[in-house]
């Protein structure tokens, strides 16, 4: 057994009085590729949003190799997150968000090249090597000095990835990164985001696409209700699932699958 | 209409106005510098979650917003030296007056521009680890700029016309030296036209300049 990672213990979050995450405890190991399923308003983003602190936890801890993330404040698990501990956390822990958040006033290479320059303080052609490799990767050699607002959702989506990953971060965390595009899209940035996987990075992604999570996934999370309601390998979650909840989900997917 | 306009009197002291057109552009620049930086002060406290921070500064703001500018510009020069015993140059009254009542519109025209820049923005660039500093720099407010130049712009314009309230207390800006000029050749007429023209002509320039800049900033679009 690896030490995990990453590891969340009894981590809760409220959005005032709706308790949507109860309690989770959690960890992801090297290498690990984590897909975490779901219905709307299952909490599964919000889960993956508390890991980089894009949602701060209401309670319970976050450790990156088994360092834990802020200090303790007030009584009820409270804790405190100073800003420079979470820009250490982002930069180890990427994000490629649903709606790209892209920067517009930015060129393709700029956007990649941005957290390099901003963030790590490298030098300006170091910045460039390093997001023109990672441009290269997601197949988007020819677009470097096109704004994001000439291109199509699928080459935005992937700039976005390239841009995450010009960090260099240990995990890779996606927020249902196909979610707003259109079907004939998909493809392109499941394709990126397969051969990561075959890189061995470590990544969580929430998905809708349940084909991909098979095929990508080492281990599949059913959330509902803010729980894992159900956890196991892909075979056993989305072929053999064993809770009549997780069945009835799959189920809804399958209705029209022909 | 039997008025016989001559103009002869206001070409014959061309170059009184022509001080008065300069004073006016300075006065009016050096306010536009220091109510941008008012302005920003303002903006950033007014969005401030701290309370004790973001109170005063809408305080300050819906003071100078419901008062006639011209009680900024006599209150600067008549009742700061009496309250404070030191005595204001005109041009310095005048400039303190201006750059305050226009940073408290400013602010609300920053703090506009910097609400209205997406949420996603702020996650894109707090997902590589980008400080708050960083992300306001680089992110927010180069594309909040683009956003607040129109109204920007327009703001700057009334200020340049509130100006001449700065002759009230004898700053010879334009309109101060048209009152010279017509006390001289008692032409009202001709006197005011002529320097109405010449504000025409000094905003449709900068208008025009504006444009220019605004469609650099925003060629991204």
């Amino acid at each position: 057994m690896n030490e995990p990672i990453l590891r969340v213990t009894e981590l809760n979050k409220k959005f005032g009085e709706h308790h949507v995450l109860k309690g989770i405890d959690f960890s992801v190991e090297q290498g690990e590729r984590v897909a975490i399923i779901g219905g709307s308003g299952s909490g599964k983003s919000t889960f993956l949003r508390c890991l980089n602190f894009m949602e701060m936890p209401s309670s319970g801890t976050v450790s990156l190799d088994g360092k834990e993330i802020g200090k303790p404040a007030g009584k009820n698990g409270e804790r405190r997150y100073p800003e420079s501990e979470l820009c250490l956390v982002r930069e180890r822990v990427g994000m490629v968000f649903q709606q790209f958040n892209l920067f517009p006033h930015m060129t393709v290479l700029e956007n990649a090249m941005e957290g390099l320059l901003t963030v790590k303080g490298m030098k300006k052609e170091a910045a460039r090597d390093l997001a023109v490799k990672e441009l290269d990767k997601v197949g988007l050699a020819d677009k470097h000095d096109a704004y994001p607002g000439r291109l199509s959702g699928g080459q935005q989506q992937r700039v976005a990835i390239a841009r995450s990953l010009a960090m260099e971060p240990e995990i890779l965390l996606f927020d249902e990164p196909t979610s707003s595009l259109d079907p004939e899209l998909v493809g392109e940035v499941l394709v990126v985001i397969r051969k990561l996987a075959e890189e061995g990075r470590t990544m969580l992604l929430v998905t809708h696409e349940l084909g991909f999570a098979y095929h990508f996934a080492t281990k599949v999370i059913f959330l509902a209700d803010g729980v894992f309601h159900e956890v196991g390998t892909p075979a056993e979650v989305l072929k053999n699932p064993k809770q009549e909840r997780t069945r009835a989900f799959l189920n809804r997917f399958t209705e029209f699958a022909f | 209409m039997s008025y016989q306009w001559d103009f002869s009197g206001v070409w014959s002291r061309w170059d009184i106005l022509a001080v008065g057109l300069l004073n006016t552009i300075k006065i009016a620049a050096v306010s536009i510098v220091l109510g941008i930086v008012v302005g920003l002060v303002l903006a950033f406290l007014k969005l401030s979650p701290k309370k004790y921070l973001s109170a005063p500064a809408t305080a300050f703001i819906e003071f100078y917003r419901n008062t006639p500018p011209i009680i900024h510009f006599f209150w600067f020069y008549y009742a700061l030296p009496v309250l404070a015993n030191i005595s204001l140059d005109p041009f310095v009254a005048a400039v303190l007056a201006l750059s305050t009542q226009s940073g408290a519109f400013y602010a609300e025209v920053f703090r506009g521009g910097i609400v209205s820049i997406e949420k996603g923005q702020w996650e894109g660039g707090r997902s590589l680890g980008m400080r708050h500093s960083q992300l306001m720099r680089r992110i927010i407010l180069p594309q909040a700029m683009t956003r607040m130049f129109a109204p920007f712009v327009e703001r700057s314009f009334e200020l340049t016309k509130t100006t001449a309230l700065a002759s009230t207390l004898a700053y010879a800006d334009l309109l101060y030296q048209a009152m010279r000029v017509n006390s001289e050749t008692f032409r009202p007429l001709e006197v005011y036209t002529t320097i109405a023209l010449m504000y025409v002509v000094l905003l449709v320039t900068a208008s025009t300049l504006s444009r220019i800049a605004e469609a650099r900033l925003t060629a991204y679009r």
